[in-house]
């Protein structure tokens, strides 16, 4: 059989979503502009979406896919939000360095 | 029997003139104040009166005894307290000696109140006055008609919370409000064993009821002794604490800071007789007890010399009465302990007669002075103020014991069955007859410094009190001459017949002797005589011998003058000794080092975690975004802790397993 008919294992595409969630985490801490950190949130999202999407083809299961839809609803419902609150931090500290926006420090 | 004598009125009657003047007094007018103050005790009184008609208009008995067939007469005011086999009930019981004992409180109370309204007059506290004075005779009220220890304890404590509240009653001035205090412990010490004696009678008997207790005593003939002594001693401690017994008497003494009406009412004629009135009302318990009435007739006799020794040197002329009081109570303690019940009570009676009259009296001299206590700038005042100076005749001929004034009677009995009693009877007796000397000879000492001779102070104009201040004090007076005739006969006439169905008949038994009665009483005049014949020759022949007699006998005057130095001893052995306890132990050790200790510690941890955790809210998002991951790798490698130990590599996990 050629590597193409072959099944591509079901670890590999965990792998490739923890990898993707990992970096999304990594991103989130270590970037300081706020719209990295934003975007490290989605990679996170869609990471997870990836395992969601895995899952529900292993175990023929149409739940997962929902689910799917439903965080890329609630991503898309958040990017609007957030972009218009980085967007109002921007006008407000003319800045998106996160270090900067400390105001609720002691 | 279901009788409308409506006995809950008696006190409940003054309890309402003291939420009237308590409440609304200092915005009341005067003449209403007063018009509260008096109508409430004359309404308890003309209630009592009525309660003793009601009672002897019974199936009627030539008999004088059998008249009072309605007694005892008891109300049930509901349940008060029922827990386990503890059940007490608002039980108010009417007999023979809580008719007396009634009878004296509201009739003297009443007299007294109107004195109060002259004496009184000019003092901005008059309405506060009024109702303290209201309060007492509530709760004393309740005290007298309890018919059962709870509820006698009520109003046990309530008299003493009036009389610290009147003790104190010029509370600006220290020596008042300390006196005040004093009394208050003194008497917790005493209340403290009612207290202990009151566990001890719900525990042997189950009940409260003085009734159910005397029933059971009597359904138990053999029961002597052992537990009964124990309670009925504990009953004695708080006896002795609440009429001012030995060891407990030092707060009367310095009770004469209260007002003058305040020690006739409370500190003379009424509370300090609760002691003597409890005994007798469970006398079944101490009857059974032949040591505790023993402990009761020493104690009394004890304390009868000993005060009198006292009041022999003090100048102050209330002081004097107060000694004087400490030993006329012993004398009732002496009849109390000898199981002369009803000669105990008599006496109670004709001295509630006399000493109030002696106090308001001399509440009327101090008036007249312009508030002087001290008899050494009297003298000369029998022309100044003849009302008081002959109804303070009659009284202090009555306390002497002057046939046939009231005093004579009652102690005479007293000493009569003190004689008989079996063993030691005799000392009890001749401790009697020398207190009764002592009585005679500070009576008059009193009576030759403060009315005759010559004055002793200039600058001072006495003037006759008002009448609404004479007019009690000729009422006593009446009552100290004739008190005593209701006692005369056998077994203390007319009156040991009335008490005879509550405390038993006074059953003195035959004397060996012929005449005893006539040959004791006889020795009692005789050193009456004496006791006039010594004051007469110190204080009128030659009024420099008293100092001479000091002067001889430095020691013996010093004792004496300085009360044994008993204060001062109660003062280093208790009172020094706790004090110091509560300032160093308690309060440095205890308050400070233990509980502040454990506060300043408990604190402490609180600011110092406060502190270091404090730095993890940084405000920087992502270290607090890193603690979030962290906290998740930490929860997901929990969770795959038993995975990873179980031995299935990470090869597996790739081959899709």
């Amino acid at each position: 059989m050629s590597l193409l008919h072959q099944e591509v294992p079901l670890s590999w595409y965990l792998l490739l979503s923890a990898a993707l969630f990992s970096l999304g985490v990594v991103g989130f801490l270590i970037k300081r502009n706020l719209i990295t950190v934003f975007m490290s949130i989605e990679l996170m999202l869609n990471g997870v979406n990836l395992s969601f999407v895995t899952f529900a083809h292993q175990w023929h299961q149409v739940k997962g896919q929902i689910f799917v839809f439903f965080v890329m609803m609630v991503a898309a419902a958040e990017a609007a939000v957030g972009l218009a609150i980085i967007i109002a931090v921007f006008r407000a500290r003319a800045t998106l360095a996160v270090d900067r926006i400390d105001l609720m420090k002691l | 029997m279901n009788a409308p004598l409506h006995l809950w009125l008696i006190p409940l009657l003054p309890f309402a003139g003291f939420l009237i003047n308590g409440i609304l007094g200092k915005r009341l007018p005067k003449w209403l104040v007063t018009t509260v103050a008096l109508l409430m005790p004359l309404g308890a009184f003309i209630l009592v009166l009525f309660a003793a008609v009601f009672t002897r208009s019974g199936p009627t008995d030539p008999d004088v005894a059998g008249a009072f067939q309605l007694m005892p007469y008891a109300e049930n005011l509901g349940q008060w307290i029922s827990v386990g086999i503890l059940h007490v009930d608002f039980t108010l019981v009417l007999d023979q000696l809580s008719l007396v004992m009634l009878l004296i409180i509201t009739g003297v109370g009443l007299l007294i109140h109107i004195y109060s309204v002259g004496y009184m007059a000019h003092d901005k506290g008059y309405w506060r006055f009024f109702a303290y004075l209201n309060l007492f005779l509530f709760f004393m009220t309740t005290l007298v008609l309890a018919g059962n220890v709870l509820l006698m304890f009520v109003g046990w404590e309530g008299v003493g919370l009036a009389s610290y509240l009147l003790i104190g009653f010029w509370f600006t001035k220290k020596s008042a409000a300390d006196a005040g205090k004093k009394a208050f412990i003194v008497n917790r010490v005493g209340d403290f064993g009612f207290l202990i004696g009151i566990f001890l009678l719900l525990a042997n008997f189950g009940t409260l009821t003085f009734s159910e207790i005397a029933a059971k005593l009597a359904a138990n003939p053999a029961w002597t002794g052992g537990i009964l002594t124990a309670t009925a001693l504990c009953l004695l401690v708080g006896a002795t604490g609440k009429s001012a017994q030995l060891p407990l008497y030092v707060w009367l003494p310095d009770a004469m800071e209260g007002p003058t009406p305040v020690s006739a009412l409370i500190h003379a004629a009424t509370m300090v007789t609760a002691g003597v009135y409890m005994i007798a009302r469970t006398h079944f318990l101490f009857d059974r007890s032949p040591f505790a009435l023993s402990v009761v007739a020493i104690v009394g006799a004890a304390t009868a010399l000993f005060a009198a020794t006292m009041g022999l040197v003090q100048n102050d002329i209330k002081r004097v009465l107060a000694y004087s009081t400490i030993s006329q109570l012993g004398y009732m303690f002496l009849g109390c302990g000898v199981a002369a019940y009803s000669a105990a009570i008599f006496h109670l009676m004709t001295h509630a007669f006399f000493k109030a009259l002696l106090f308001l009296a001399a509440g009327s001299v101090i008036h007249a002075m312009g508030d002087e206590q001290d008899m050494r700038k009297m003298g000369g005042l029998r022309k100044k103020i003849p009302v008081t100076f002959w109804t303070m005749t009659a009284a202090v001929f009555a306390i002497s014991g002057f046939p046939p004034l009231a005093a004579f009677f009652s102690k005479d009995a007293i000493l009569y069955a003190a004689f008989l009693q079996g063993t030691g009877g005799e000392i009890l007796w001749f401790v009697g007859l020398v207190t009764a000397l002592l009585t005679s000879l500070y009576m008059f000492r009193l009576w030759y410094m403060t009315f005759l001779g010559e004055s002793r102070s200039h600058d001072v104009h006495p003037h006759e009190s008002p009448w609404s201040m004479l007019g009690p004090l000729v009422i006593l007076a009446i009552l100290s001459v004739c008190g005593g005739w209701i006692g005369i006969g056998d077994g203390l006439g007319r009156f040991g017949a009335f008490l005879a169905p509550v405390v038993g008949a006074s059953s003195t038994p035959e004397s060996s002797i012929p005449h005893l009665e006539w040959i004791l009483s006889g020795a009692a005049v005789v050193v009456a005589l004496l006791g006039w014949y010594i004051a007469d020759l110190f204080y009128r022949q030659k009024p420099e011998r008293p100092a001479a007699l000091a002067a001889s006998m430095p020691g013996a005057y010093k004792l004496l003058a300085n009360k044994y130095y008993v204060d001062e001893i109660y003062g280093a052995v208790f009172v020094k000794p706790l004090l110091a306890g509560s300032r160093w132990l308690l309060e440095g050790f205890v308050d400070w080092v233990v509980l502040g200790g454990l506060a300043w510690l408990l604190g402490g941890i609180a600011m110092l975690s406060g502190a270091i955790l404090q730095r993890w809210q940084s405000g920087n998002l992502r270290s607090y975004a890193a603690w979030l991951a962290a906290g998740a790798a930490a929860v997901l490698l929990f969770a795959l802790m038993p995975w990873l130990l179980g031995g299935h590599g990470v090869a597996l996990f790739l081959a899709g397993h």
